[in-house]
């Protein structure tokens, strides 16, 4: 038996289709962020493992993904800040709930 | 011919990333929610060191499982109380995001079983060099595969977003 290619996309896609179904179904903030951060790792794997099989000799993939881990992890802090705000102003983080911008 | 150890991890792996990423998004506790997004990371970053790319796996447990789950854990523990049920979902929202879910996983398992053929190469044995060394001389070099730029235009980000973060968590 020989891992290919496939063989490493089928979790990647099973977790960005997880990643999917949390985000559209939850309601609480946080869970989409995590749902979110689901999606983008999914990503991730995807860049590692096409760099790695299709084109060893480069490195390109590895850079997009190490570039994306910054760019989520940037996304996540400023994200969870405005949350814990939002919870401090009407005490919920339920998205149905907050329909206004202004309080 | 792959080692059986290689396939071991890879199989390991792959089921901790399909059910760890299910039980995240299923489970109504928000906490065990993060738990099972750690562990999902963690395989994740199993799989960089298994594809020969230690940098990255080390990046992954740093900044992932590190830090952004800490900073996860922190959130919630700040905005729920400990324990506590997510609401049932609703009949209606849970078939919406199944279907969009079931989809998006078709058209993607569609694109993939399409290219199939293209795919079904072994794993390559020659690579290239990604040690810390040449990754770091890429990341400042200025000439065709250099990253100066986009390190240059993340570290203007990072500022933006420590200095966005001061600005939404001061009391007014």
């Amino acid at each position: 038996m020989e891992l290919n290619v496939l063989m490493y996309l089928v979790p990647a896609i099973v977790m960005f289709g997880c990643g999917v179904y949390g985000f559209l179904t939850r309601k609480n903030m946080i869970a989409i962020m995590i749902s979110l951060e689901l999606m983008l790792n999914a990503v991730d794997i995807n860049f590692v493992v096409f760099n790695r099989y299709l084109f060893p000799g480069q490195m390109e993939g590895m850079m997009f993904t190490l570039f994306a881990i910054a760019i989520a992890a940037a996304e996540t802090a400023l994200a969870l800040a405005i949350i814990i705000n939002v919870y401090r102003a009407v005490r919920n983080v339920d998205i149905s709930e907050i329909s206004k911008l202004k309080f | 011919m792959e080692s059986v150890g290689n396939i071991l991890v890879y199989c390991v792996v792959a089921l901790v990333i399909i059910v760890c990423s299910v039980l995240t998004v299923t489970t109504r506790k928000i906490l065990r929610s993060a738990t099972y997004l750690l562990f999902t990371l963690f395989a994740t970053a199993i799989l960089y060191f298994q594809l020969d790319y230690p940098l990255l796996g080390a990046v992954q447990i740093a900044v992932y499982a590190g830090g952004i789950v800490v900073l996860f854990v922190f959130a919630i523990l700040l905005t729920h109380k400990p324990g506590e049920d997510a609401d049932a979902l609703k009949t209606h929202r849970r078939v919406l995001g199944s279907v969009a879910a079931l989809l998006t996983v078709a058209l993607l398992g569609g694109a993939l079983f399409t290219f199939a053929p293209l795919c079904g190469k072994a794993l390559p044995a020659d690579m290239a060099d990604v040690s810390i060394e040449n990754i770091g001389h890429f990341l400042l070099s200025t000439d065709k595969f250099g990253y100066l730029l986009p390190f240059e235009a993340i570290s203007v980000l990072l500022l933006a977003c420590i200095i966005g973060g001061v600005v939404i968590a001061r009391r007014r």
